[in-house]
């Protein structure tokens, strides 16, 4: 598991990459379910 | 009523709103199933690189996330145009639910890139002809945000937003023909129309499996934002 982690020490690299992609996708969808919730309870 | 597809009966917010709904589910369904795929046969199945070792990972969604970049940017210019010479409403909301997922791609390819750049190159960032005009790419989808943001009226806001989605547009094929055009440190396409892809079938199969994932994303998330947006101006 940790081999896997360091990624030929590389980890950084690897895992900042994937790490920024999720989050930002993660917090676009969440921005658009609030923004979906809003207009909902609005009318 | 003839059996054709009435394309201008969808042209009509009202009627696409529940289309848009089932199209955005599904396709969200998808992108999970293809992200799983895709990330089990990048971290499992393909080798490790011979001279990039494990760092060359990060392809599997550098390429897909630059694919998007372009793409995402082309449908929008796309959908600004027919917005501007048919005045169908429809349009200018398309390519306003497209943008910020397409900023957002373009901001990935180049933050995936930076971080690869830095163990294979030396560098983080480097002005090169591939990487100078992915950022232009990104300034003219945060320009085209901005714009549209500023003009009041959602009417006169699209089509001011759509001269420049149009204009952009010749970034477009600078960004794809950049490698061949200048001397750049960027490597040259490895997947292309003509030839068959110079890489390992795995890897190969692992870059088209994200691709998907992130072509479904990009589909449900706009069709989301669309759907928002038809109810916020209707």
């Amino acid at each position: 598991m940790t081999e896997f982690m360091s990624m030929g020490g590389y980890g950084g690299y690897v895992w900042g990459s994937y790490g920024v992609t999720l989050a930002l996708l993660a917090l676009e969808v969440v921005f658009l379910i609030r923004r979906k919730r809003k207009l909902e309870t609005k009318t | 009523m003839t059996t054709a597809i009435r394309w201008f009966w969808f042209a009509s917010p009202h009627t696409f709103f529940p289309v848009a709904g089932t199209i955005a589910r599904w396709c969200a369904v998808a992108a999970a199933v293809f992200a799983v795929a895709g990330l089990y046969v990048g971290f499992f199945v393909a080798p490790t690189d011979a001279q990039q070792g494990e760092a060359y990972r990060i392809i599997f969604i550098h390429v897909p996330a630059a694919w998007m970049s372009m793409f995402i940017y082309l449908v929008m210019a796309f959908w600004a145009a027919v917005g501007f010479a048919f005045n169908t409403r429809l349009s200018g909301m398309m390519s306003s639910a497209l943008a910020p997922t397409g900023a957002l791609f373009t901001f990935i390819a180049l933050w995936t890139g930076s971080l690869w750049g830095k163990p294979t190159w030396g560098t983080y960032w480097v002005w090169d002809a591939r990487l100078t005009s992915e950022l232009i790419l990104l300034f003219l989808y945060l320009g085209f945000m901005a714009l549209k943001a500023a003009i009041d009226d959602p009417r006169r806001a699209d089509r001011a937003g759509a001269v420049l989605a149009i204009v952009g547009a010749v970034n477009i094929p600078i960004i794809y023909y950049s490698v061949q055009w200048w001397n750049t440190l960027h490597q040259g396409a490895s997947v292309s129309f003509t030839k068959a892809p110079s890489m390992a079938a795995a890897m190969f199969a692992g870059m088209i499996l994200m691709a998907l994932a992130f072509w479904m994303y990009s589909i449900a998330v706009a069709l989301m934002r669309l759907r928002c947006i038809i109810k916020e101006r209707e």
